[in-house]
């Protein structure tokens, strides 16, 4: 046997061992989190937007690029709506938590997480009590 | 760039869109699993950004998308979460569409040759396909959440059928993977009008996937197309060649079957019957009974009564607590219980509300600490030694019907209410629940029926408890 792997054998490889992972990874979800699973993995599929930003950086303007555009708009609306819809959600169940895990770190704020989206968000202020 | 370099950013951006998901696992760890996420995303689309000779149309679009995310994610009610979400899989199912097309259009950009070869033209056909059947199914779906039945009746949150569907639907799915074969077989420079006409079979066949399907199976509709956004993600991922595309696809296309199946089982019905659909038809009727059974109902004072001396109460809230909004009244009247000593918990059936985990975001923004809130499969066991339950606005996934043999319902998994030594039923009307049958539970010597709108009834019961 010789040659190469065609990569369309290496894309099947990868996608059956990404839905082994998956499927794993959300059987352990708790499922009191099954709705900001669902509106964080709404923002992951807007991944789809790598294709749109190569569809729209193409040299001259046209059919391509228009189209690329609109669907960089699309999912860029998932992209931010998404993450920051799950973050709402995930801080209403952080707020009632506040006498359980006392002792528990808080997450630190000041992390890599840099993103636009959150950069206008004031912090919440230290836990109330 | 280099290509290796943007393979490996891709490859830490795949690892840190599985460690988001894995944050889920628990309510303290999730918020750090959401943050992994973003940066996650950050580095996909810098990276992209960085290898594009063109930045400024795609910077400006993202400007515009991303303003209109922010604010919907900031405007959003909790009970209309189900809405936001089956907007937002829409979007990237059309999404999915355009890239296929822009793909066609323009194969150089992408580093694909020209005319597109025919393993590329294959997986194109794929991700258009499943992105046109998200962005329709998706617009019907948010059309019945929302309540759009009086705008057009495939918005109506009953299931609409007609004679010879599944013909039609079959039908139609041939011809589309006929379509299929024409655009992959089709000679360069004439792919368009294949490639058209499988957009729109599609996006037809989107629709009526999804008109048949009942108002109250909608938690699994919204399962299932979030689990088709994702595999018209990983279908695009194949088209370019795109690790990053193909796992982040895969993990939301596996969470969405996953999430259908729990839906499914959780109701005790096949995947396949969910989708062929019809089930809700007789939702809303009033359950045929011959025989008038003489049933208990009490007021609010009653209520607030029987629980202000009770020692323990489980609260099971159903959709009718999401649609009359009273979860913050909910809160408000186990505070005053707890006060005076009682023990309060919340019973969460899998599909109570209108989505996967509805219930418990609409306790948690009523700030009801979520150690109280307690999953089926871990609260049955205690309904035989508590005072009262305490049902607002559930029916068939406390009906007692489900562990008799011939029922409709029999072998769904529901909430023990019947077990405890005192049941409360808030409804707003004898009418049947969404399978249409008759419940024992309302008739038996220990239940005592409050009739009124949830809010309503519970601000009552809080106002005598005072």
């Amino acid at each position: 046997m010789t040659g190469s792997v065609d990569p369309i054998v290496i894309n099947i490889t990868i996608f059956v061992l990404a839905i082994f992972v998956g499927y794993h990874v959300v059987w352990n979800v708790t499922p009191a989190l099954h709705t900001p699973l669902m509106s964080v993995t709404n923002a992951i599929s807007s991944v789809v937007m790598v294709g749109a930003i190569l569809a729209a950086g193409s040299d001259t303007i046209g059919y391509g690029s228009i189209l690329g555009g609109i669907a960089v708009a699309l999912v860029a609306t998932n992209t931010f709506g998404g993450f920051m819809v799950t973050h709402r959600m995930l801080e209403m169940f952080k707020k009632k938590d506040r006498s359980a895990d006392r002792n528990v770190g808080r997450v630190p704020r000041s992390g890599p997480a840099g993103r636009s989206e959150d950069a206008g968000r004031v912090p919440p202020s230290g836990p109330a009590e | 760039m280099s290509p290796n370099q943007s393979a490996i950013l891709y490859l830490a951006a795949s690892v840190l869109f599985i460690l988001s998901l894995k944050g889920l696992s628990h309510p303290l760890s999730a918020r750090r699993g959401n943050y992994f996420g973003m940066v996650g995303m950050a580095i996909a689309i810098v990276t992209t950004l960085a290898m594009t000779r063109r930045v400024d149309v795609a910077l400006g679009m993202m400007a515009v998308g991303g303003l209109i995310g922010i604010f919907a994610a900031k405007r959003v009610q909790m009970t209309s979460m189900p809405e936001l979400v089956a907007a937002m899989h829409s979007l990237v199912g059309l999404a999915a569409v355009l890239i296929a097309a822009a793909i066609l259009h323009d194969p150089q950009a992408f580093g694909i040759d020209d005319p597109v070869p025919v393993g590329n033209r294959v997986e194109l056909f794929i991700g258009a396909f499943v992105g046109a059947i998200t962005f329709s199914g998706s617009v019907i779906a948010f059309g019945k959440l929302a309540g759009l039945g009086r705008y057009g009746r495939v918005f109506s949150s009953a299931p609409v059928t007609f004679a010879g569907q599944h013909f039609v639907n079959l039908a139609l799915a041939l011809g589309m993977f006929g379509c299929g074969i024409a655009f992959v077989a089709a000679p360069a420079g004439a792919q368009w009008a294949s490639f058209l006409e499988t957009i729109g079979i599609a996006l037809l066949l989107g629709v009526l996937i999804i008109i048949p399907i009942g108002g109250a199976d909608m938690p699994v509709v919204i399962s299932m197309l979030n689990s088709y956004s994702g595999w018209a993600a990983a279908g695009i991922g194949f088209s370019l060649d795109n690790s990053m595309l193909i796992i982040a696809g895969s993990l939301v296309g596996s969470s969405g079957a996953i999430l259908s199946y729990i839906m499914c089982r959780a109701m005790n019905r096949s995947f396949f019957s969910v989708v062929l659909g019809g089930f809700g038809a007789g939702e809303g009727t009033v359950a045929d009974s011959s025989v008038q059974k003489a049933v208990r109902s009490g007021s609010a004072d009653d209520v607030a009564f029987l629980l202000g001396n009770a020692e323990s109460v489980i609260i099971v809230p159903g959709y009718g607590l999401a649609v009359g909004r009273a979860q913050h009244a909910v809160k408000e009247m186990a505070g005053k219980l707890k006060a005076r000593g009682v023990s309060v918990r919340y019973a969460i059936h899998p599909v109570a509300g209108r989505m996967p985990g509805h219930m418990n975001v609409l306790l948690a923004e009523a700030e009801v600490p979520y150690d109280q809130v307690v999953e089926m499969d871990d609260i049955n066991s205690d309904f035989s030694s508590t005072d009262v339950a305490f049902v607002l606005g559930a029916n068939d996934v406390v009906n007692p019907l489900a562990s008799q043999p011939g029922s409709p319902i029999y072998g769904m998994p529901i909430l023990e209410a019947h077990k405890s030594r005192t049941v409360v039923v808030n409804k707003r009307s004898m009418a049947a629940g969404y399978a249409g049958i008759d419940n024992p539970l309302f008739y038996m010597d220990r239940t005592m029926m409050v009739f009124g709108d949830a809010k309503k009834v519970v601000e009552d019961i809080v106002k005598a408890l005072d």
